[in-house]
């Protein structure tokens, strides 16, 4: 075997972490013999829940913590609810929640308007960023995009009018 | 009370907001003012629309440090004042997996899924927690991942470790590297170009990355002092991965890349436009198909649930050992501290753009569209020099 030590001298730590212990057809490297003992250990206490928690129907309770981000609400939240009574791996589970994010875009539109708040879609879209870094693209996309408008707007005048003189 | 928080809106529409400041919801709870936070690429995962039960409202960000100012009840090892680095994972350190290390799939941390842990600011399926990209931030399980920054450190270095370095580690340690062995790397962002660098660590004899950024790549021949290639420019990036090593494959393959993998039409209109999968599978086809037989896959790369089109069939006739698993962070911590202090690696030069956290939504934007030669983006609050 050449002299890979030599070889690879100039790349800081070249083989430092080599080790031939690590097989990877054993993925739990630190098993410890406990885990036929499953759910026995000692939970942390429980935080209290005073919100609304959704768990997965594979597990009996919610966990000991839990994020408090943004709770289900409104028909977002009715359809995640349903979500969650199919399995994780289970395809009635993933499809009504990500239907319920689209949802859920809506409704946040709404509340912004409700609290008095006109969301500016340019700004939060990053826009700036394209126009200084990348204001040639932009602007041929936007002609682009003016073109096909306005194709597609001559087209149905056109159609229009064709009808009409009929 | 209030802070500065990035605000989800929906795919592609995130903004700065004000929010209600964090509350100690729990005795091991700290709340932590963030002095940097990243975006990750897997944050654009979330920000693209791809993983399922992101809400509206939500804060994102996994890869944060800052100062602990207020601590629960029952935390005995951090104090008001200490400089921490938070890992990306929510882990209890009582139950069963952490007792084996694995702290990314705790069981005490995520009510919603049971097939991942909880991470920082990483949609309900990952526990719902807001997340670091905001001015302060609620941290569960203080005593437990959180780890004082030595006083050496520097920050830039120490967000690195939350998630990028550790993952891109613990990616070439799963490949169970054996000195010579030649490394392919799917994917030249963050965690990629980490991990092919970490990937000579383990006395990689040859490392190859592949991407179609020529930017991401010219950087990885640099940082990770890899060959780099790009799959637009080859007609077949496992065929010429076959040739470059002797017909054989690679001994060990890295899918670095995950849901939003390019290079493939059916992979693309499937995972990515029509969300039928679980997102693209075609980092990991490639890493399948390149690695050679009786070879390992590493995958880092994330993936939402349930379902993808994966060549199993490859899998079972090559006799392939597949490893995969988010990174338990705080296992590797200590080694990883020890490579920075001994300069073995200095994760912070991956770092490319300071943005400011009202800036938040022109951050994604730029990463999100690889402009302006980003590599890696951190997030600095006005209140991180209070």
């Amino acid at each position: 075997m050449e002299n890979l030590e030599s070889k690879f001298a100039h790349i800081p730590g070249w083989g430092i972490d080599a080790n031939p212990e690590n097989d990877p057809t054993y993925p739990m490297k630190e098993w410890n013999g406990d885990d036929h003992k499953r759910l026995n250990y000692e939970r942390p206490p429980q935080q209290p829940v005073d919100i609304e928690v959704l768990h997965s129907n594979e597990r009996p309770t919610v966990s000991a913590v839990f994020g408090t981000s943004t709770p289900p609400s409104g028909l977002s939240g009715m359809i995640r609810r349903q979500a969650f009574k199919y399995g994780e791996g289970s395809w009635g589970h993933w499809l009504p929640l990500i239907l319920a994010d689209r949802i859920n875009v809506w409704e946040g539109m709404i509340d912004d308007l409700l609290h008095g708040h006109f969301p500016n879609v340019v700004k939060e879209r990053g826009w700036k960023a394209e126009w200084e870094h990348n204001r040639k693209g932009m602007l041929t996309n936007a002609a682009i995009a003016a073109a096909a408008t306005a194709a597609v707007t001559a087209f149905f005048v056109i159609r229009s009018r064709t009808k009409h003189s009929k | 009370m209030s802070m500065i928080a990035m605000n989800f809106r929906g795919p592609f529409r995130v903004r700065a907001d004000r929010k209600p400041y964090p509350e100690i919801k729990h005795p091991g709870d700290a709340i932590v003012r963030v002095t940097r936070s990243c975006i990750c690429g897997s944050d654009l995962h979330l920000y693209h629309g791809l993983v399922p039960d992101t809400r509206v409202g939500m804060t994102f960000g996994h890869e944060f440090i800052g100062v602990v100012e207020e601590v629960g009840a029952d935390v005995k090892k951090l104090k008001v004042g200490d400089k921490v680095l938070v890992p990306f994972n929510v882990a209890c350190g009582t139950c069963n997996f952490c007792n084996q290390k694995l702290y990314g799939n705790c069981h005490e941390s995520n009510s919603q899924s049971t097939a991942v842990g909880g991470i920082f600011g990483y949609s309900h399926t990952a526990g719902g927690y807001d997340g670091g990209q905001a001015e302060y931030v609620r941290v569960p399980y203080a005593d437990v991942s959180p780890e004082v920054i030595p006083d050496w450190m520097d920050p830039d270095d120490a967000v690195m470790l939350t998630d990028v370095f550790p993952t891109g580690y613990q990616a070439a340690e799963m490949g169970g590297i054996r000195k010579g062995d030649t490394v392919v790397v799917f994917g030249a962002g963050p965690v990629g170009i980490m991990a092919a660098r970490c990937a000579w660590l383990f006395g990689a004899a040859r490392v190859i990355i592949i991407d179609h950024y020529e930017y991401r790549l010219e950087f990885a021949r640099k940082f990770a002092f890899c060959e780099a290639y790009n799959f637009l420019s080859l007609s077949d990036p496992v065929v010429f991965l076959k040739k470059e090593t002797g017909w054989y494959g690679a001994d060990v393959c890295i899918d670095a890349v995950g849901c939003e993998a390019a290079g493939s039409a059916l992979q693309t209109l499937t995972g990515r436009k029509m969300l039928l999968q679980a997102g693209s599978a075609t980092a990991l086809h490639w890493a399948i198909n390149s690695v050679k037989k009786g070879g390992i896959v590493s995958i880092v790369g994330v993936y939402g649930p349930t379902g993808n089109l994966v060549p199993i069939g490859n899998v079972v006739n090559k006799g392939i050992t597949i490893r995969a698993n988010q990174a338990s962070v705080k296992r590797m911590l200590p080694r990883l501290i020890e490579h920075v202090k001994n300069g073995v690696i200095s994760p912070k030069e991956m770092i490319t753009h300071r943005i400011p956290l009202e800036e938040v939504a022109e951050g994604y934007h730029l990463f999100s569209r690889k402009l302006d030669g980003i590599i890696k983006p951190v997030l600095i609050p006005s209140t991180a020099r209070a």
